[in-house]
């Protein structure tokens, strides 16, 4: 198994008419961490829905670990890609935390002592261990923004897909969630507007504007032309 | 924002507390039945199980006042049951001047009894969820074979009905910091109607919010591997002691509402 994604050509158009994607092409290889750039609208998230089938293609293709993103892989893929949405209340939708980050585990068909390792285990990846008994709508915006990545964390995925894990953080829990982010070897593909960030942990960015990849390559090049930041509404602090 | 209407849970480490929840849910379940099937006017069974209630709380080391007070919420419930101090047959005690309406003495009884059996039972409940963490009550209620999905909706009402509440606070200061009055300006915010189809907009986009939360909750979902059915962890059998701490108190219940069955 590899942990690659292959998107080939992909085109979108939701069903109120707005062409979200047009042609997207996209390579990212094992244990490749990719930042995924781009102004509000330009269709980060609605490529990252493709990735473990939440949204299907109206053209093209999308490939994960090898595998076709079709209905009868869609449980495999769904266990492969771990998709962290960018609003923590969306993403922890149990009253209390372990449940949560049981929520995968369960639905995997695990049994419960595999269930509660995985719980500990992730809890503990993202700094949260002791907040299993502890209520969601209680925790600050940055530990619900950890415990929502120990949510996908606790499937064991190989992939990371996550919409904007800085947004709305302080930098102090801002600066937790990068360090926590450099120690994760996985393949990574991460939505963001925080540039300082991408710079500091992604090798390699892929710029998107209007449903198209507009640039893809080394993230220091990419961050020092200022004339590509520019024409696509960003901007280096 | 403030939790405490729906957080009731007291955490004081008693037996009752440590209890599997399963147990406390089951016993006052029937107990709540058994209130209900105890006969009217059995006023000595009523205090008996007002004596029960009392005892789960000292039991539960809580305070026998609190759990008072909030069966009390029970009354305005049971005033629907006014009426029968007039409707039910039977001697009168006392005629109202001007209607000429008579208040019957088994109408009395009839109310009271309602009156009593309605708060005692409001008592049982209060007591399961001082001891019960609202979380292991869901997990119960599912463990007891209470359809999944019903359990589901109450679990996602007490996780969101904190969010609803933020953003219906949020949305009502928009609206307020931008009510501006200017001197001598007579403000149409003085109009009831204004007002009411401000408030009618309000309420429509905080429905809105939630129906796009609602689909982004689902996707969450779905993508963790949901395929329509609500899965539980497996429960733990029930030991001894939990079925002494359930048990103990319907028996003793079972008795009060036999005895006034056999004597009344």
């Amino acid at each position: 198994m590899h942990h690659t994604v292959e998107v080939e050509n992909l085109s979108y158009r939701y069903p109120n008419g707005v062409q979200a994607l047009r042609g997207v092409s996209l390579h990212i290889g094992p244990d490749e961490k990719v930042a995924l750039l781009g102004p509000n609208g330009a269709g980060k998230s609605t490529l990252m829905l493709h990735l473990n089938g939440l949204l299907r293609p109206d053209e093209g293709t999308v490939r994960v670990g090898g595998l076709p993103v079709v209905e009868e892989h869609l449980g495999q893929i769904r266990a492969w890609v771990g998709l962290v949405f960018q609003n923590p209340d969306d993403q922890l939708f149990n009253p209390k935390v372990f449940d949560d980050v049981a929520f995968g585990p369960l639905h995997m068909g695990l049994d419960e002592a595999e269930v509660r390792r995985r719980v500990q285990m992730a809890l503990e990846t993202v700094g949260m261990a002791g907040y299993a008994d502890r209520l969601s709508h209680q925790l600050s915006l940055g530990e619900k923004k950890r415990v929502a990545i120990a949510t996908v964390l606790s499937m064991e995925p190989k992939i990371l897909v996550l919409d904007e894990p800085t947004a709305g953080l302080d930098p102090r829990a801002r600066r937790s969630l990068i360090d926590l982010l450099r120690g994760m070897q996985r393949t990574m593909l991460v939505a963001t507007h925080d540039l300082l960030m991408a710079a500091e942990l992604f090798p390699r960015t892929v710029v998107i504007d209007e449903g198209q990849i507009v640039a893809d390559g080394p993230t220091e090049a990419i961050l020092a032309d200022d004339a590509l930041l520019a024409a696509h509404g960003l901007e280096m602090p | 924002m403030n939790s405490h209407l729906i957080d009731v849970y007291a955490d004081t480490g008693s037996v009752l507390h440590t209890a599997d929840p399963r147990a406390k849910v089951s016993a006052v379940l029937l107990l709540i039945v058994i209130v209900g099937l105890t006969p009217m006017g059995a006023f000595g069974a009523y205090v008996g199980f007002f004596a029960l209630a009392m005892a789960g709380a000292l039991v539960g080391r809580l305070d026998p006042l609190l759990i008072v007070r909030r069966s009390l919420i029970a009354l305005p419930f049971a005033l629907a049951a006014i009426l029968l101090i007039f409707t039910v047959p039977g001697p009168p005690v006392l005629t109202l001047p001007l209607t000429g309406w008579a208040i019957t003495a088994p109408g009395l009884v009839r109310f009271a009894s309602i009156l009593f059996k309605s708060m005692i039972s409001v008592q049982f409940a209060a007591l399961l969820l001082a001891t019960t963490h609202f979380t292991a009550m869901l997990w119960a209620l599912g463990a007891l074979r209470v359809p999944r999905v019903l359990v589901a909706i109450i679990s996602f009402m007490y996780r969101y009905i904190f969010v609803l509440a933020e953003e219906a606070g949020r949305l009502a200061r928009a609206r307020d910091s931008r009510s501006a009055v200017l001197p001598g300006v007579r403000p149409r915010s003085r109009s009831l109607v204004f007002r009411a189809r401000t408030t009618g907009r309000l309420i429509g986009a905080l429905f809105l919010r939630s129906f796009a939360r609602s689909e982004r909750v689902y996707m969450a979902m779905v993508s963790r591997g949901y395929r329509g059915e609500v899965r539980l962890l497996n429960p733990q059998p029930l030991t001894a002691r939990d079925a002494l701490i359930a048990g103990l108190p319907v028996a003793l219940g079972g008795l009060l509402l036999a005895a006034s069955l056999l004597l009344g």
